[in-house]
């Protein structure tokens, strides 16, 4: 039962968590604001920046000079790909671990994730030669597949904890009922999962969006997505504040507003069922 | 009942996954491993040949390795000790009724998403720069000289900047095991007259005690790869200040082209994140069976 809360007692804390919240938030709301400034006015003291001018200036330029679209095509590209590969082998993989059981399904669950503790450092120079020779390095299907790997892992267990949701009684009574293994399938357990599946591909999307050692080392033009897009602005050359603002706010905007809507399953997703 | 035949099918539908994740594992893996004992870089193909220990015996002898393995464990202490204490004091008041919740709640874990090359260009410019970062401007205000942050103190802002994007993820998993937390119970020792400060350390830090090492152990994983961040800020630098270990392997293996001693590396880092690994895999195993 909610306890009953004084008034004053409840506002202070309103007072105090808008406080905090809004200065955590505060470096994404600042580059939002400064992505609407021209760079002159991006550099000046915090005071005039608020008061100056809104232009959509650096937008334009980011859209016109800088390729972004190949960039952002490419992070569409990786992290839908990846995500949907990674289910067509998960799907079935979390399935079976969930509905038959077997003596080793643990063992066999842990070990999947154990190799996502593998340090990606420990094995990028074999990886980085073996693209090499099969010419791999900069291509989008290497990259898929890399991104593929490194979060199957958490795509069978997410799946696995939301399959294993799912009660067997129901199967059965489809099963009394006269629901062939087709229509089991089909009509009990697909719509049950879907929800399940559905936030699986969100978090991985996110994930395989905002991965940044494995983009950065394998891709240098062709294949790069925004990480690596972003990270060429490292080196200063002359007023960029606002560009940089303008990049920025497009690479993250699509990823924040999935990310506000997936909260939830990712406490779930990321501690591998450990905290619900 | 599972029958032989379902059997069957689960260990058909399974070994996909199962020979892929072998494979990915397995393969670069014993890659690094012969690597590591050989005398092999990539501008001088060809002359490859087995030196035993060598490698390791350069590496773990080199001033950068003791250098980058404590710049390691303060980033990934520093991280954790910020992001925890922050966690469960943001997912405190979190808890707490006020007005507007979801926004407040919105805003908190947004950093999270935000990808690591963005927020860390955005701090290493926007804020910390000396000359035009606001830092400098709100020195500036109060008439105080601006601080290079990067420059003075390049360890400690990649850790603030750690710290920042993985802070939402230790408020939301505490936050989130906050409220499984039985009200009642917190009732009832308000009831006979704990203070709320004994009632948070004898009721609610135990009850968090489990999604704390959660988090302790996630993020270690996480943080021991930290690489991004590093690499456009400060590039390791100045010297190896902030060189942490994978950031080491990186410039040694793409970067001097030495393969044979990155893979040593490579084969250090692994053993090092497996002693995490394992604490993390007894909780969660023991969790499977709860």
């Amino acid at each position: 039962m909610a306890r009953a809360v004084s008034k004053p007692r409840k506002l202070v804390f309103t007072l105090v968590a808008w406080i905090i919240g809004l200065a955590i938030f505060f470096p994404i709301l600042w580059i939002f604001i400064l992505s609407f400034k021209s760079e002159g006015n991006a550099i000046a003291a915090p005071f005039h920046v608020l008061t100056s001018a809104f232009t959509l200036e650096s937008y334009h330029t980011v859209f016109e000079r800088s390729n972004y679209l190949r960039y952002f095509m490419n992070s569409v590209i990786l992290s839908v790909g990846s995500t949907l590969l990674g289910l067509i082998i998960a799907v079935p993989a979390a399935w079976a671990m969930a509905f038959v059981p077997g003596r080793h399904t643990k063992d066999v669950l842990l070990w999947m994730l154990s190799t996502k503790m593998l340090p990606p450092v420990g094995v990028l120079v074999p990886i980085y030669l073996i693209f090499r020779d099969m010419g791999l390095l900069d291509s989008r299907i290497g990259l898929v597949f890399v991104l593929t790997m490194i979060n199957l892992p958490i795509i069978i267990w997410m799946l696995y904890t939301y399959f294993r949701e799912i009660p067997g009684e129901i199967l059965e009574a489809a099963r009394m009922d006269g629901a062939g293994l087709k229509e089991e399938v089909l009509y009990v357990l697909t719509p049950m999962a879907i929800p399940g599946i559905a936030s699986t591909v969100l978090l991985n999307i996110i994930l395989a969006w905002n991965e940044a050692f494995w983009t950065l080392n394998l891709t240098a033009a062709k294949a790069a997505p925004l990480t690596q897009f972003i990270a060429s602005y490292s080196s200063p050359e002359g007023l960029f504040y606002a560009k940089l603002s303008a990049a920025s706010i497009m690479a993250i905007a699509p990823i924040l507003i999935m990310g506000w809507f997936s909260q939830k399953q990712l406490v779930r997703g990321l501690t591998f069922g450990a905290v619900k | 009942m599972a029958t032989k035949h379902s059997r069957a099918a689960a260990r058909l539908m399974i070994s996909p996954a199962v020979l892929l994740l072998l494979g990915w594992m397995i393969v670069p893996l014993a890659m690094t491993l012969y690597f590591s004992f050989l005398r092999y870089n990539l501008l001088m193909p060809g002359m490859e040949e087995w030196t035993g220990f060598l490698n390791y015996q350069y590496f773990l002898t080199d001033p950068a390795f003791i250098a980058s393995l404590i710049n390691t464990l303060l980033l990934v202490g520093g991280v954790l000790i910020i992001t925890i204490i922050g966690g469960i004091l943001l997912a405190l008041l979190l808890d707490q009724p006020f007005f507007g919740q979801g926004i407040v709640r919105i805003l908190v874990i947004a950093p999270f998403f935000v990808m690591p090359t963005v927020s860390a260009l955005v701090w290493k410019n926007m804020f910390l720069n000396p000359v035009n970062g606001l830092f400098a401007h709100v020195a500036h205000f109060f008439g105080l000289p601006a601080y290079d942050f990067l420059a003075q103190a390049p360890l400690a802002s990649i850790i603030g900047i750690v710290a920042w994007q993985w802070l939402p993820f230790a408020t939301l998993i505490l936050l989130t095991a906050l409220q499984s937390l039985d009200q009642e119970q917190l009732e009832a020792a308000e009831m006979d007259g704990a203070s709320p400060v004994s009632r948070f350390f004898h009721i609610m830090l135990p009850h968090l005690a489990r999604a704390i090492t959660v988090v302790v152990l996630i993020q270690t994983i996480f943080l021991l790869s930290i690489f991004a961040e590093i690499l456009v800020t400060t590039n390791g630098g100045p010297g190896v200040a902030s060189t942490n270990l994978t950031y080491l392997i990186y410039v040694q293996s793409l970067l001097q082209f030495d393969v044979g001693g990155g893979s040593a590396g490579g084969v250090v880092a692994i053993i090092l994140a497996n002693i995490v690994a394992i604490f993390l895999m007894r909780m969660i195993g023991k969790n499977l069976e709860a």
